[in-house]
């Protein structure tokens, strides 16, 4: 019995900063943003973390799917800045959406495919019927040295997908990945920002995961770039996932729709989940969805996705992705707002 | 605000996260924080559990310009006297721009971090409100 998407929920901050701003703090004077096609990314609320975010998402998932939280069996929460070292950030998800206490969680880490690692280990449970409803969460606030170039695109932001096999309003068709032991970017124990490679991180990192899991996956179900009318690829910034659409052979005109970077930066195990969502707000049934998410370390997780008929049934008046990239509902900081919210500065 | 040790905040998770009180079956009142006997009825009822919506109306609030250690990077910051649809009052966090804050404001709840025990201590979530 086929399994996959019954609802899903994204959040984002309403903060922003331009890159533009960032690097004139440090006396960048080439093209950041347009290198990077990035113009701008969220930034978290003084009291919000991986686990509001987390919440939030949450919430409007089971708000949109009018899902009863006690069907809910296993909660993973996949993040890179989980905000307890110990404690699960799954156990406050399940309190704070009103989960039963009958209730698996475990909290995830795989950089920023931690989410869709998450959405496979909700499938197998699902599809083993050993669950009802699983509940798969990407949801970071990434860090960033100051000055590094981390910090034009390390955002904040996050989505939620209910997984089970009935009332889809997606089915995920099959999966594939690929991994390796590529040490493209860290952060040990301990330490408040991550370290990572330069530009090692593009070709053997990023580029190689993508399209091998990419290739993978089609060669496994036997479908090809023209078969899909959607695509994602992760987004660390918006130029990679352009390029690597392009070397699979995907046109711009499918992944336009999800590609969310240029205006709210890379969140990580959010990045290409809220994508997905992206591309579910305006879906049809029938639309074919293709998604390939990039963690750092490494690997990709590809899926080929199916919208259903369930997809019209879902309830209205949960914030879409673009009510949290509208420039109406954002607030732009500068960097001496930045660095007090996100805590650089001693006080 | 004063933080809670683990076990009191504990107790209070089901209030904070989901603003759960009690409703009077008899008299229909609501309550927040729960009460277990409604003053009005005694024990001529039951009180059943009531989750709030969470939305409501400022009846009045204060700016806070100066904090406690933790709350530094927050100010200034909204205290607000919040009355809820349903009836009762409650003191919340408004998060919002000062200016956008006065007698008669719709608000909506919102998930956030109410403070922490310093570096080591837990983090203590729960509901604090955001202009409709
Ligand atoms: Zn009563």
């Amino acid at each position: 019995m086929p399994a996959g998407i019954v609802s899903y929920g994204v959040y984002i901050p309403k903060y922003r900063i331009r890159v533009e701003e960032i690097a004139r703090v440090w006396g960048d004077e080439s093209d950041v943003s347009g290198n990077l096609n990035v113009f701008k990314k969220s930034v978290p609320d003084v009291d919000e973390d991986a686990v509001t975010i987390a919440v939030e998402a949450s919430r409007n998932a089971i708000r949109r799917g009018r899902i009863d939280p006690a069907r809910i069996g296993v909660i993973y929460a996949g993040s890179e800045s989980h905000p307890y070292a110990v404690k699960p950030t799954g156990t406050i998800v399940g309190e704070a959406i009103g989960t039963n206490t009958d209730l698996t969680a475990a909290d995830f880490e795989f950089a920023c495919k931690a989410g869709t690692a998450a959405i496979q280990a909700c499938l197998g449970l699902v599809s083993a019927g050993m669950v009802d409803l699983g509940m798969a969460i990407g949801s970071d606030t990434s860090q960033s040295a100051p000055g590094d170039a981390l910090e034009y695109t390390a955002a904040a932001g996050g989505a939620a997908y209910v997984i089970g096999k009935d009332d889809l309003i997606a089915e995920i068709e099959d999966f594939y990945s690929f991994t390796t032991d590529t040490p493209d970017f860290w952060r040990r124990e301990g330490r408040p920002y991550p370290e990572h490679g330069g530009r090692f991180t593009g070709e053997p990192a990023y580029f190689r995961h993508v399209t091998n899991a990419a290739r993978g996956l089609m060669r496994k179900i036997g479908v090809s770039p023209e078969d899909y009318d959607y695509a994602v690829f992760h987004q660390p910034n918006g130029k990679f996932p352009l390029r690597v659409a392009r070397q699979l052979g995907f046109t711009k005109e499918q992944i336009y729709q999800g590609l969310v970077v240029p205006e709210i930066g890379n969140t990580y195990s959010g990045s290409c989940l809220i994508g997905l969502a992206a591309t579910l707000d305006v879906a049809r049934p029938g639309d074919r969805i293709f998604v390939v998410s990039f963690g750092s370390g490494a690997g990709s997780d590809a899926f080929s996705i199916m919208v259903k008929d369930g997809i019209d049934k879902l309830g209205n008046g949960v914030p879409l992705v673009r009510d949290y990239t509208s420039e109406t509902k954002n607030e732009y900081m500068d960097y001496a707002m930045y660095a007090k919210y996100k805590g650089k500065l001693r006080l | 605000m004063t933080m809670s040790t683990a076990p009191r905040f504990w107790r209070h998770i089901p209030q904070r996260y989901n603003l759960i009180g009690t409703h009077c079956v008899n008299c229909g009142e609501y309550y927040f924080p729960p009460r277990e006997i409604c003053p009005n009825c005694r024990r001529d009822t039951v009180m059943e559990d009531y989750k709030f919506e969470g939305t409501g109306t400022v009846v009045t609030y204060t700016v806070i310009h100066n904090a406690t250690e933790d709350f530094e990077r927050q100010t200034p910051y909204t205290l607000a006297i919040i009355r809820l649809d349903e009836g009762p009052r409650l003191t919340g966090q408004v998060m919002a721009d000062p200016d956008d804050v006065e007698i008669g404001t719709k608000v909506k709840p919102i998930f956030r971090i109410l403070g922490k025990g310093g570096e080591k201590g837990i983090i203590y979530y729960g509901t604090k409100f955001v202009p409709v």
